[in-house]
């Protein structure tokens, strides 16, 4: 009997939110704060989301350590670190929201580190002008998502925990649903809803080298455009600078941008410090020529170095603070050159630039990660570190307004929406992003779900649905899911990793190509208890849509912008590359990609991006 | 030069099980995470195991091993001696799912009655303005990363099964926001007649265990005990509470809380093979 195929939970909602990190948690708040019953499901327990691994901090022009800075320049920094590809809109109001939103988080309990003063205190990152980064330690994300979720649970909103979901249920170009499964016991459960909110982050596990958790399979990527979304800018996979690069067991793991925020320097084996050698043209007016200014500017803005020196005078930035895509090639070309570390990064230092106190006060979680995982205690010897696959600044294009998709009643926030970054990603970008966009998306998911009567359910797809769940166990025979992943990682890391060419994409293409075919030949044992193998099948099938998405817009850009680099076209491109974004949408013979024009911006914005301080 | 290490993982659901051998290859750095996911890559398929950030950052990977309650992720190899087998067990307190899954739902049950921080106004410029020195006490408790470790030595939970004992995750959430300098509501009758802090017999299993090094018995439960007593048992304090001074702050009630907890979990039995039972 095969009748169990159609039993299902079912449950009704006006908002279904789709992860529970940063993004999901805000998107549901706001949208049970405007009335609407709210469902929030996600793969793993509540408040251990991806966004727990944010250390650095959350970026918003508060203006508390430097009364200069406003939304106009966090604008500007943000444009300028992506190159100019961003959705300018998103970056706006991204930039004019940020502080209210880390506001709303101190009503809700958050206690970011203080100022002398009593404010919130803000740190230096990559990229930004400013100090602008309000923190707790390195452990900001942590703090954020607890007190989303501290907040969250007492808004009303239903949380679906461990549950995994497999397909959207579409209605033409109308989203009404989402069908999945309890993890823990294989059952499925059908979500009826009005909206649907994607808020499920990235893709960092289809590559080797990455800092990301389990999760990370773009499963609202792949969800999105299975249902008929696009996908845009998935050429643009931000590398992080400083990965774990030993032992082998933690390479990837990342190490915050806070440890050069607060005076950490990056050097090579000849003990030269490695960014004066990097600076590109776009930043050469804003950055330190000289170890002596970078310092001083170090000093000017807060930090105490542990050797005396000169804080006056009107210096600039110091290197090992350029935007990640940067720094990220820096020291994949140091290694390349030979002047790498003994395991195959280069040197970051904080032990011989701060105190042993500041350092465990300032960055406790990395004293301990290095001293536990490591071996290293750094407040006595240098970090190894090297490129680790981060996050990805594309995702599903939406609505810089409303973050709709081009299907009705679909959202998406945080990683897995494309826009807001561009090219390349500022460090603390992210923890904004996603509690400015996961407020709109939740807001006007709620509004739509008011405009909007409950679609009907349809029997066939939700039969369809199922039988593709099941598929797995029915088959004689088929690969195993986690030797086709070890396969898919290797791939990517190899063809579509942090320097591309041509005939390596189109040979990662070719095996993503044969990849794809066995993992839709999978077979999985066992029973639908808590079964891994089988929650493994599904990661790849997203995995493999977002990894192809991203080598095909990869091929597809004849340039150098941000988080892609190409050797065989090293130049950004101040032309054609500069004016298009790369769209990928599904078709019946499969994944179509093309250029799709930049929206440039109005005249008054324009203005505000050639503003001079 | 690979080494091995032999690995005895509880394989089982609530109904029982048993331990089962399994040998892996070992390599530099590798920690009990490593091995268990090796094992679920090679030979064990189905094996069921939580985590999520593999960097002791989010406590997703709670376990026993050999016996000590520890995260997976941020327990070395080499600290176990060559030769010897090690165990991996499911946290005991909590009822098993499958093999080194635990229900956790209780916590989560917890966390709900808690009534939530509520903050004054803000000042005139748009700031709350706190010392560094007056959070950092709180700071150290938020370092907690919801592991449950705690939860699973403390003895009243494991050995009387008090259902309304806070229990240490939640007791050092209660002296947070006891001690925030901004909240306004006064949660410290709940925290003696609803939350139980005084079944609490200060044994300090939970600090032991705690990965995040957070003192939770010296800095959280017992001065939370003490600001519960002399609430109550100074006769002072006692005076002024009934005669509504107290601390100034508002009376916490306990949220409303229907039975969704419950609900997170499907409520049906384990599915055999793909398709019907």
């Amino acid at each position: 009997m095969s009748t169990s195929t159609t039993e299902f939970e079912r449950h009704e909602h006006d908002v279904l939110v789709i992860g529970a990190g940063g993004a999901g948690l805000r998107a549901a708040i706001e949208a049970s704060a405007d009335g609407a019953s709210v469902g929030l499901v996600c793969k793993s327990l509540l408040g251990k989301a991806h966004t727990v691994m944010a250390e650095g901090g959350v970026a918003a022009a508060l203006g508390y350590v430097e009364p200069k800075d406003n939304w106009k320049v966090h604008f500007r920094d943000t444009m300028k670190g992506g190159r100019y590809l961003n959705q300018w809109r998103m970056a706006q109001l991204h930039a004019m929201e940020a502080p209210d939103r880390v506001k709303e988080l101190e009503d809700w309990g958050a206690l970011f580190d203080r100022t002398a003063d009593g404010r919130i205190l803000q740190r230096n990152f990559g990229g930004h002008k400013y100090p602008r980064l309000a923190h707790v330690g390195d452990r900001t994300g942590l703090e954020m998502i607890r007190t989303l979720q501290q907040h969250g649970i007492h808004c009303g909103m239903q949380v679906y925990m461990e549950c995994t979901v497999t397909r959207l249920l579409v209605d033409g170009d109308r989203v009404r649903g989402a069908f999945g499964y309890w993890r823990e016991n294989g059952r499925f459960v059908v979500f009826h809803a009005k909206a649907v909110v994607l808020a499920t982050g990235g893709i960092g596990r289809a590559f080797r080298i990455n800092s990301n958790s389990w999760e990370c399979t773009g499963d609202g990527q792949a969800l999105a455009y299975l249902a008929g979304a696009e996908l845009m800018d998935m050429e643009f996979m931000q590398f992080h600078p400083t990965g774990m690069v030993w032992p082998p067991s933690v390479r990837g793991t990342l190490i915050t941008e806070g440890v050069r925020g607060e005076g950490g320097t990056l050097r090579n084996k000849d003990q030269k410090r490695v960014m004066f050698d990097y600076i590109p043209e776009l930043y050469a007016n804003e950055t330190a020529s000289t170890e002596e200014e970078a310092d001083r500017w170090l000093r000017s803005t807060g930090v105490k170095l542990s050797a005396a020196g000169e804080s006056s005078g009107n210096p600039k930035r110091t290197p090992d603070l350029l935007p990640r895509d940067i720094v990220a090639r820096a020291i994949y070309s140091e290694v390349k050159a030979g002047r790498g570390s003994p395991h195959g990064g280069v040197f970051l230092d904080i032990y011989s630039r701060r105190s042993p106190e500041d350092i465990k006060r300032k960055l406790p979680a990395m004293y301990h990660q290095f001293k536990e995982l490591g071996d290293v205690d750094i407040t006595k010897e240098s970090m190894e570190v090297g490129p680790t696959a981060h996050y990805t600044m594309g995702g599903i294009r939406v609505d810089p307004e409303t973050q709709e998709s081009r299907i009705k009643g679909l959202f998406a926030a945080g990683e897995c929406a494309a826009g807001m970054h561009g090219s390349n990603r500022l460090g603390g970008n992210s923890l904004s992003d996603l509690l400015v966009f996961g407020r709109i998306a939740g807001l006007h998911a709620a509004k739509y779900a008011k405009s909007t009567g409950t679609p009907r359910l349809d029997d066939a797809e939700i039969e369809a649905c199922s039988r593709e769940a099941l598929a797995p166990f029915e088959r004689a025979e088929g690969p195993n899911p986690f030797v086709l992943h070890e396969d898919l990682k290797d791939k990517m890391q190899t063809y579509v990793g942090i320097i591309r060419n041509e005939g390596d994409l189109k040979k990662g293409l070719e095996n993503l190509g044969r990849i794809g075919e066995a993992v839709s030949r999978v077979k999985v044992d066992g029973n639908r208890h808590f079964n891994a193998a089988w929650h493994q099948a599904f990661d790849m099938r997203n995995m493999l849509v977002v990894s192809e998405a991203m080598a095909q817009a990869a091929l597809l850009r004849k340039e150098s912008r941000g988080g892609h680099a190409r050797e065989d076209h090293p130049d950004m491109d101040k032309g054609h590359y500069a004016k298009v974004n790369i769209v990928a949408r599904k078709t019946p013979t499969g994944m179509h990609v093309e250029e799709v024009p930049y929206a440039d911006p109005p005249a008054e914005i324009k203005a505000v991006l050639d503003e001079k301080e | 030069m690979a080494d091995k290490a032999t690995l005895k993982i509880f394989r089982g659901d609530k109904e029982g099980g048993e331990l089962k051998s399994y040998d892996v290859e070992t390599y530099p750095g590798m920690v009990v995470l490593d091995a268990v996911h090796d094992v679920q890559a090679k030979q064990e398929p189905s094996l069921a195991v939580r985590w999520n950030c593999k960097a002791g950052r989010c406590g997703s990977c709670s376990a026993e091993i050999n016996g000590r309650p520890s995260l997976m992720c941020m327990t070395r190899m080499s600290r176990f001696p060559e030769g010897e087998p090690i165990t991996v067990t499911p946290m005991r307190s909590f009822p098993v799912i499958k093999d080194l899954v635990t229900d956790v739902s209780a916590n989560f049950a917890m966390a709900k009655k808690v009534p939530p921080f509520k903050p004054p106004p803000r000042q005139a410029d748009g700031t709350y303005r706190m010392q560094q020195e007056d959070i950092d006490r709180i700071q150290e408790f938020r370092k907690c990363i919801e592991c449950f470790l705690c939860q699973n030595v403390c003895h009243v939970i494991r050995d009387h099964h008090s259902p309304q004992f806070a229990g240490p995750r939640f007791l050092i959430y209660l002296a947070g926001l006891d001690m925030h300098p901004l909240d306004t509501l006064d949660r410290r009758e709940l925290v003696k007649d609803e939350f139980k802090v005084g079944l609490c017999n200060i044994t300090k299993c939970c600090t032991e265990v705690c990965p995040e090094h957070i003192h939770i018995t010296d800095n959280g439960i017992i001065p939370l005990k003490e600001r519960v007593a002399d609430d109550y048992y100074d006769p002072v304090r006692w005076l002024m509470r009934k005669m509504g001074g107290g601390s100034g702050k508002e009376k916490a009630r306990l949220p409303i809380v229907d039975d969704d907890v419950a609900k997170t979990r499907s409520a049906t039995p384990a599915a055999k093979r793909g398709d019907a039972e």
